[in-house]
Parts: C-alpha cells; structure tokens; sequence
C-alpha cells in the first residue's frame, strides 16, 4: 500500500509546537469552537487561530458545518500515520535495548565475579585454619 | 526474567527523532556497550533476523566507525561516520551516514548518559539535515493502513 498523500513533514512541523499539541489534546476530548479553544492559553484568539490554521493545512484538524460556531474537530488519520512510524521505530529500538540489558547484565557479573575474586584475595585468612 | 524500562520516543522539533531509555547499570558500562566492538555486535541490531559482523570504531575525535549488518536472508546493510565529541561517559556526538542513503543526508546522532543512584538514562537524539531529508527518512520508515489508535495519540501528546 501506498503512502495516503498526507504530508507527514507536516503533520510533524505541526506537533512541533506544544501549543498545537495541547490544543490537539482538547480536540481529542471533542469538538470546540476558537473561543473555547483560546481560553486556556495566554493568547489572542488571532494567535490562536494561526495555530489552528497550522493544524488544518496539516490535516490534523477541520471545521465543523454549524455557520457561526464552526467548531474545530480532530482528524485522527494524519496523527496516527505519525504514530505509527514512531510505533515502528519504537519497537525497533525496544528490541535494541532489551539486547542491550541483557549485555550490562553479563558486564556487571562480570564485575562482581572479578571483585569478589579480588577481594577473595586480600581477605585475612579464615579463623580456622587459627584455632588449632 | 525482569521487566524492561519503557521507552520514550519523541519529536521534540522537525528535524528530531529522540529515544530515551532507562538501564539498570552505571553510565560507565552503557558507555562500554556503546563503543566496544565486541559489546555493540550483541545488541544493535534492529529487527529480527540481523546480525551485526562488522563493527570497527576508532574513538577519538575524528575517528571513524563502521557497521555492516547481515541478514539471514542475504541481505545486507552498511553504516558509519565521523566522531565529533567523547566525554566518556557522559556523551557521544557522531554523524551518521547509511551506505543507501534512505535518510536522505547525513544525520547527526548525539548519546548522552546520566546517571542516578546505579542506574543510566540513556537519551539518544537523531537530527537530519533538514526537514526534507527527515521527510525522505520517515517515507521510507512508514507503513500504511493503520487506525487511529488514540492511545498512541495520547501517548504523542503528552510527549
């Protein structure tokens, strides 16, 4: 299968900004209009709406029909083409890391194995060998 | 069998990829298996069916490194670069160039380690050269045909 067409250079540019991603989590919660949008943040709603602006080209968001509210609404698509290559890379570095665990584990038993030798070496001798 | 740490991968800007892991060592020995030949080949290996059988780095500042991993199926696949920062062992600066070139440009990998009572965070950060070359990287990294999956949504969010 092919790529969907959204641009995905977008949808990250988008999600670069925290403001957008806080805005995107409300969206999750449902639909809201600019006013309610803005009202959270220490903003202008113009300032606002050029962030909404950002997440509409990135198809991330779209208008609703009702003429005066135009509520914004989440387009979950583009989003989870995004999350879904993070899944993958994710998983990748998961079994990386999980490799790598084990291999700090041999190195600390290792370690432990060598001081204990060396310590072994050092130690007094025991009582017994003491007490005849 | 103990659990693993979760591990966090972010976007913090369009040029950035940033994975953060906790393991349970000091930073000194993650900062071994980082550069160690012989411990590198025992874990950076990607998916499933690679092995790593050439792993040379000469680490200085200038130095060189070079991985080649083989695929049980014959297929193969070559990397390296150039070190430009060590402070062993807090961090590793190198670029980083795939043989294929599917990043679309050299990219700039940064290692760094921090450690707290025994245990390391490891936080490896990927910056391509632009935000053209990441969009080549994430093209060829993509699979389609996904839902919406809202706790990875969220996931992202709180990111």
């Amino acid at each position: 299968m092919k790529p969907s067409g959204y641009n995905l250079d977008a949808t990250f540019a988008a999600l670069a900004d925290p403001t957008r991603r806080a805005i995107l989590a409300r969206l999750a919660d449902g639909e809201a209009t600019v006013t309610e949008l803005a009202e959270p943040f220490d903003m202008s709603q113009p300032a606002i709406s050029k962030h909404l602006k950002v997440l509409e080209r990135a198809g991330l968001i779209t208008r609703g029909r009702q003429a005066q509210r135009r509520p914004r609404k989440l387009e979950p698509r583009p989003l989870a083409e995004a999350t879904d290559w993070i899944e993958r890379y994710r998983k990748i570095w998961e079994g990386n890391y999980k490799r790598l665990d084990a291999v700090l584990e041999e190195l600390k038993t290792k370690q432990k194995k060598a001081v204990d030798a060396l310590l072994e070496d050092v130690k007094p001798k025991p009582k017994k060998r003491n007490t005849k | 069998m103990t659990k693993s740490a979760p591990l966090k991968v972010t976007t913090p800007s369009d040029r950035e990829v940033v994975v953060t892991r906790v393991l349970n060592a000091p930073r000194a020995m993650v900062f071994d298996a980082h550069t160690k030949p012989e411990l590198v080949q025992q874990w950076l290996l990607g998916p499933p069916g690679w092995t790593m059988p050439v792993c040379e780095i000469d680490l200085r500042v200038g130095g060189k490194y070079r991985y080649v991993w083989k695929h049980a199926d014959g297929r193969s696949m070559g990397m390296g670069g150039t070190f430009t920062e060590i402070v062993r062992p807090a961090r590793i600066v190198a670029t980083q160039l795939f043989d294929e070139d599917w990043t679309g440009g050299e990219t700039i990998v940064t290692t760094e380690i921090a450690e707290k009572s025994g245990k390391s965070t490891l936080t490896t950060t990927v910056q391509y050269v632009s935000r053209a070359a990441r969009d080549a990287a994430l093209k060829t990294g993509m699979t389609t045909g996904m839902e919406a999956g809202f706790e990875r949504l969220e996931e992202l969010l709180q990111a």
